[in-house]
């Protein structure tokens, strides 16, 4: 087999022959370029619990055989054995068993030996299957967002998945498994080939050795927080208190709708007499306790933190997820707050992604789009100072004006006009947009409050829409389009001229914004520049320092393309 | 009633007056199947809300005939600086944006109508299904030059998702 792209690796002499491009920078671990095997026990993982679960029958098939051997004449009746050797199958049976294990094993074994991974300056690759070899081929400048997930058992054993997220459907990279350490290391030279900068970044990873060392390296990484001090200055770690956390679900809007089911099934109980309802009603009693306890698992010790190379969001009790989104990956954002939970002063933050879940993916095929379950007002602030680096004081005061009750004259939202009251009953008054030179921002809803931030490099396009009755009252709606997901960034009930008027600012505004737009590679200035400073902060900056002004005002046109 | 929503200084190209008939023959094809059946339902079952079914698809038929001839002209698009604008509809009328650099791709669909008449419908794909933006009843030449043109321009301005 000649090395190339699509031979496959079968032998360690060839898998060493077949990386071909020399890697310029001297780099450790898994990402130098070579051909990689994931760890060793990947396929007891993967389903060779099922392998030993057959071999376990067997073996307790035979128990009698054994004990006769070893006991004579201690026998209890027929068992599959005896029936074999009565009728003279004994060989062929076993050879059978023996031989299906055999395939099995030997199976699994070529299944790992076949799957191997390279990580190179450009690319991540993986190579798999027996019979269809599959290989996949994923650009590192198109990465969405890194994921460590650590089930349960797998995580008992030091194991970890690592997957790629591409944008669009079934488009990730999965490795399962790899070492736990492997698995970080690998996910930080990943993400430092991605963002573009030549430095090396140091891995501290001291090996204990023995089986005493095992032992101790496997409980401190089972008992060791997602997301360390060392990945992140501490005071930019968001947790989410376990009193909060329940009472936020417990305030879900679901839970009214529970009592409400409850109230009137005992209602009818005593009415009609029939404790034949309660049937009816058991059902959803599990319906809603599994809803609440998917929700309450899934935010357990959650915690999210900036690192260099973007948000870390790490949650999970027993089987935890950790995923890395890099910047430039969120698409926009919504901070959100449900009616109940107003008395509490709680907010759910939101995103929009490019890459879709899949039902193999880490996440187990809900995709992460919660970023915050809950959080109060400094929460939020800081989440949002974690997903949008660039914001600056002017942006930041946008975003408290925009969870506000209400909007006033002078919050720089541009509002609806009185007139939209019959259309916007309750929240005409809070209905309104802000632009800054990075960020639009989208403030609506009285009851259930909503504050939409699109950063203004990921708009795709922009809409004005206007139907018979906005033509009738002077209103018009408009759209900001991003990819898909929980959020829509549209705005109804805007004065028209006011709505042609973001609508023609906006579309030069997403020109620029998509021209100097460096997060594909976000740290690869960082050498020219001397600083670690996104560029796109550069630029912005002095822009930003103009504000008031910034609100819906046609930009004079100071191109800040190279 | 105000003046229709339209953005100043923008020379709209519009798509082909063949366009209408496209648009007619799909109303005749669509409401004329639902009278034909209403009257062939009226041989089994002798009911008289038959009837009014059909005269009402023809009055449908009627109406949107009328105005089709408005919505065709309603369709325009142009090619500025840096993005493609579309605007589309009378009674709801919706203009888009979208920048060259956003495209995915470009497509080009012909219906049995279209093609017969010589027309194209060119559809630009973005990393948002809500971009939606298409421009029907474009002649086959200028729906392929538009095409490669928007390809230039996309390639000249490639942005990232």
């Amino acid at each position: 087999m000649q090395p190339g792209p699509d031979a496959s690796g079968s032998g360690p002499s060839e898998a060493a022959a077949i990386a071909p491009e020399a890697v310029p920078v001297v780099q450790t671990g898994l990402a130098d370029g070579e051909w990689h095997r994931l760890h060793r026990a990947s396929p007891l993982f993967k389903g060779g619990i099922a392998l030993i679960a057959i071999l376990g029958v067997v073996v307790a098939n035979l128990r009698e055989r054994l004990i006769d051997l070893f006991l004579p004449g201690y026998t209890e009746g027929d068992d599959p054995v005896d029936l074999v050797l009565e009728n003279g199958f004994l060989g062929w049976a076993l050879l059978a068993v023996a031989g299906l294990l055999v395939v099995l094993i030997i199976g699994f074994y070529i299944s790992w030996r076949m799957h191997t991974f390279r990580v190179t300056d450009e690319v991540v690759e993986v190579r798999s299957g027996i019979i269809f070899r599959t290989h996949r081929r994923a650009p590192l400048d198109r990465i969405q967002g890194i994921n460590i997930g650590r089930p349960f058992i797998p995580r008992l054993f030091g194991a970890s998945k690592l997957e790629i997220s591409q944008a669009g459907q079934d488009a990730n990279v999965q490795l399962a498994y790899l070492g736990s350490s492997d698995a970080n290391d690998l996910r930080r030279e990943i993400l430092r080939l991605a963002s573009g900068t030549r430095e090396e970044r140091t891995a501290a990873q001291a090996q204990a050795a023995g089986v005493e060392g095992f032992i101790d390296a496997r409980v401190q990484e089972f008992l060791a927080p997602e997301i360390t001090d060392n990945d992140a200055p501490p005071e930019s770690i968001v947790r989410i208190g376990i009193g909060r956390l329940i009472g936020s679900v417990l305030l879900s809007v679901s839970t009214f709708v529970l009592i409400a089911v409850i109230i009137g099934a005992i209602v009818a109980i005593v009415i009609t007499g029939e404790l034949s309802i309660l049937f009816g009603v058991i059902p959803a009693l599990i319906g809603f306790g599994s809803f609440w306890l998917q929700r309450f698992t899934r935010s357990l010790r959650y915690s999210i933190a900036g690192t260099r190379d973007g948000v870390r969001i790490g949650y999970g009790l027993l089987s935890t997820t950790n995923e890395t989104l890099p910047p430039g990956r969120i698409h926009s954002i919504a901070v959100d707050q449900p009616i109940l939970w107003r008395f509490a002063g709680w907010w759910e933050i939101k995103v929009n992604r490019a890459s879709q879940a899949t039902a193999q993916s880490v996440s187990g095929g809900i995709a992460n789009t919660t970023i915050l379950p809950v959080g109060d007002e400094a929460d939020v602030m800081n989440v949002l100072r974690l997903l949008l680096p660039d914001l600056d004081d002017d942006a930041r005061a946008l975003i408290v004006k925009g969870l506000a009750p209400r909007g006033e004259t002078g919050d720089r939202y541009e509002n609806s006009p009185k007139r939209a009251a019959w259309l916007r009953w309750f929240s005409w008054r809070r209905n309104g947009f802000a632009v800054t030179p990075d960020a639009f921002f989208l403030r609506r809803g009285a009851i259930w409050r909503e504050l939409v931030i699109v950063p203004a490099p990921r708009v795709q396009s922009a809409a004005i829409q206007q139907g018979p009755v906005g033509r009738m009252t002077r209103l018009a709606t408009v759209h900001l389009h991003t990819v898909m997901g929980p959020i829509t960034a549209s705005l109804g009930a805007i004065d028209v001229d006011k709505a042609m008027e973001f609508f023609a600012d906006t579309s030069h505004r997403l020109v620029d914004a998509a021209a100097r737009d460096r997060s594909h590679r976000w740290a690869e200035t960082s050498d020219e520049l001397g600083a670690p400073a996104a560029p796109t902060t550069e630029v912005s900056e002095p822009e930003a320092s103009v504000p008031p002004a910034a609100t819906a005002v046609p930009r004079p046109e100071q191109d800040p393309r190279e | 009633m105000s003046t229709l929503l339209d953005p100043p200084g923008i020379e709209w190209r519009r798509v082909s007056p063949r366009y209408v008939w496209a648009e007619v023959v799909s109303n005749i094809i669509w409401w004329g199947a639902i009278a034909v059946g209403a009257l062939v339902l009226r041989f089994f079952v002798d009911e008289t809300w038959t009837l009014w079914v059909a005269i009402a698809a023809v009055v449908m038929l009627v109406l949107s005939t009328v105005f089709t001839a408005r919505q065709v002209r309603a369709y325009g698009y142009q090619l500025r600086d840096d993005d493609l604008i579309v605007r589309r509809g009378i009674m709801f009328r919706r203009i888009v944006a979208v920048p060259y650099g956003r495209m995915q791709l470009v497509d080009i669909n012909r219906g049995p109508i279209q093609r017969w008449l010589g027309l194209s419908e060119l559809k630009f794909v973005t990393a948002a299904a809500a971009s939606a933006v298409v421009i029907p009843g474009l002649p086959e030449s200028e729906a392929e030059q538009l095409r490669d043109r928007l390809v230039e321009l996309a390639e000249s301005r490639r942005a990232g998702l």
